[in-house]
């Protein structure tokens, strides 16, 4: 009844750039909490030894990679979108954003080779008249399907398992203690970084009251980031201090601490065996 | 940029970690051995913030908008080897955990963006800021180049990278199995849009940060984090080092005379002479499979071939008559005219972005 009264001034259709930058990255910090509490439920992976998971995805990602028939590929993507299923990763929906997105990506780089690869015609699209070739087809199928596959067998294992796990595993598979210990405490102030960085975007939009020009809104943009690495510094000289005050002397020690039982061995023989066979396979 | 899993064949990647891996090592050790007790706090939270910039999306002239890596600037603050560490470390996490590049392309993502990216960024910064104040509005120049350049020269290497994947790696009809652009094609699809869009973006990015820093906190331009003083340290060591080895393969250069034949395509440069030597001809001849050449001078190549005559033809100048130490002297005055072009192209640079 306000608005039918009093002409109030449309709101602008486009969002600020402030605001937009802080809802993008208060979105994110949102996905990464979902997916941790996700991790933290039941399911068929979720309940299975992280070194395992992480070794069976990396065996399935290669077999994805490895192998040049698109039927194998398609049976890999099933195997996933079933293991999904099981571990209530589907109903989650993070899987099908996460499908779009690669769709998006790998559709606009894969696309143009229909046309552009040569080999037998199947048809020629309306108007333009260019010409689809069949090799040209499947090249985008194998591409697209490739890139589905390994993002959705990527996403199985973060999505079934807490990030500290996920590092305990990797310190089991040869990795270097100092990187686990870096990589987890970057997950750690990534968080912290893209918080710090959402409130002063929100702190500057309350204080704007007209639109800003292209030059402006690069200051703005540029001033932040400025902002946020003068705070990563100092944050990185805290947490310094803070390590050694607790004692830390450059030696980093870590806790692995997991159970592998007669399951978890079955996974990784069934996962290994898939780029064994392709492998057999070519030959 | 970030080359997803699926793009590069199983070859590619691993010729890729063959690569990285060395630099990862050399770039860790040095990074450990200046940081010590430092090192993981600032490394991770440097890593943080490459990952936390990649996520601001710029506006740009034209209405289109980008996001910069932040690769020069972690190189210009950190140094070329913690920088390599920091964004291989964000881009690690962005591939596992966002599923933004992939697993199987990883080293190729990092050598494109964490490795050349650094090293490009970092020397021509070094190269066009030289030893200007901090203050200088020259160093924001350097710094928005040297962005620009990181970023297109990591643009073109994974241009490369899915231009060679159809010329080695297709089935037996000939159907690509990877990436299926020829390098005619990935080369300007990806240059075109990094060159005027993302490269611009991390141009603004990195010139902005650098004028920002010089107002609000300077010292981190000067060098005060440890890592930057030795690593500005090390700059020097290896210059010095690099002075070393070229004088050393100036001594060597008369090593060329020993190998036998002449390059193909420069037979002799005189045109007429050549074309009726009969030695000369049996070289073309060998060097050409087989092809003879004609039996007279194209119009063209005769036209052409006296209008430049050089002053020290064959590596010989003409008062010295002992080859070996004419070489040697055609090595030194080759190299020298190259450091005084460098030289003269920095102090132009120098003067452009003091007018600036």
């Amino acid at each position: 009844m306000l608005s039918e009264a009093i002409s109030l001034p449309k709101p602008p259709r486009r969002r600020h750039l402030a605001q937009r930058l802080a809802q993008g990255l208060l979105r994110a910090i949102d996905r990464a909490q979902t997916a941790e509490s996700l991790a933290a439920g039941d399911g068929l992976l979720q309940g299975l030894d992280p070194r395992i998971k992480l070794s069976g995805a990396l065996a399935l990602i290669v077999s994805a990679v490895l192998t040049p028939s698109l039927g194998v590929v398609a049976g890999l993507f099933a195997l996933a979108l079933l293991l999904a299923w099981c571990s209530r990763l589907l109903t989650a929906g993070v899987c099908q954003r996460l499908w779009l997105s690669v769709l998006l990506f790998s559709g606009t780089v894969a696309l143009p080779a229909l046309v552009v690869v040569p080999g037998r015609a199947l048809w020629q699209l309306p108007l333009l008249g260019w010409t689809v070739s069949e090799p040209g087809l499947r090249s985008a199928a194998l591409l697209i399907a490739r890139a589905e596959t390994s993002s959705t067998l990527a996403l199985l294992l973060i999505a079934s398992t807490p990030w500290t796990h996920v590092l305990k595993a990797m310190r089991c598979v040869g990795a270097p203690r100092v990187l686990v210990a870096i990589l987890g405490m970057t997950h750690r102030y990534i968080f912290v970084l893209a918080q710090c960085a959402a409130q002063l975007f929100e702190a500057r939009r309350s204080r704007i009251v007209a639109p800003m020009n292209g030059a402006q809104q690069r200051a703005l943009a540029t001033a932040a980031a400025g902002v946020v690495l003068s705070k990563a510094f100092w944050l990185a000289n805290e947490v310094h201090l803070a390590m050694i005050s607790r004692g830390y002397r450059g030696e980093v020690r870590l806790l692995d601490d997991f159970h592998t039982r007669a399951r978890d061995w079955l996974a990784l023989l069934a996962a290994l065996s898939v780029p064994l066979l392709i492998l057999w396979a070519e030959r | 940029m970030h080359i997803p899993d699926g793009y590069l064949s199983p070859a590619t990647c691993a010729a890729a970690y063959a690569i990285t891996v060395p630099f990862w090592v050399v770039a860790f050790k040095r990074v450990e051995r200046l940081l010590h007790t430092r090192m993981v706090p600032l490394l991770a939270v440097f890593s943080a913030f490459s990952f936390v910039i990649m996520m601001f999306n710029l506006p740009l002239p034209g209405g289109t908008t980008g996001h910069a890596v932040g690769v020069a600037v972690a190189a210009i603050v950190l140094g070329p080897s913690a920088a390599m560490v920091a964004i291989s470390i964000a881009l690690l996490i962005q591939a596992v955990f966002f599923g933004d590049g992939g697993i199987t392309t990883y080293a190729a993502n990092c050598f494109n963006m964490a490795v050349a990216g650094s090293l490009v960024a970092y020397w021509s910064y070094v190269l066009i800021a030289g030893k200007c104040a901090l203050d200088s509005p020259r160093r924001v120049v350097a710094a928005a180049i040297a962005g620009y350049l990181a970023l297109n020269v990591a643009a073109l290497l994974t241009a490369i990278e899915f231009g060679v994947q159809p010329l080695f790696f297709h089935d037996a009809a000939g159907m690509p199995l990877y990436a299926p652009y020829p390098l005619s094609i990935a080369l300007p699809a990806m240059m075109i849009g990094h060159l005027a869009i993302a490269g611009v973006a991390e141009l603004v990015i990195s010139g902005g940060l650098v004028a920002y820093l010089q107002r609000a906190n300077p010292e981190l331009l000067a060098g005060s984090m440890p890592s930057v003083t030795s690593a500005r340290a090390a700059v020097v060591n290896s210059t010095r080092r690099l002075w070393c080895w070229l004088a050393g393969l100036m001594l060597l250069s008369p090593l060329g005379l020993i190998a036998a034949g002449t390059a193909w395509g420069e037979w002799g440069g005189w045109g007429a002479d050549d074309f009726a030597g009969a030695q000369i001809r049996q070289q073309m001849l060998q060097a050409s499979g087989g092809v003879a050449p004609p039996a007279t001078v194209p119009s063209g190549l005769e036209r052409l071939a006296s209008v430049w005559r050089a002053p020290i033809p064959d590596y010989a100048p003409a008062f010295l008559h002992d080859l070996y130490v004419g070489y040697i002297v055609s090595a030194v005055m080759g190299a020298g005219l190259i450091v005084l072009l460098l030289l003269l192209i920095g102090k132009w640079v120098g003067r452009q972005s003091a007018e600036f």
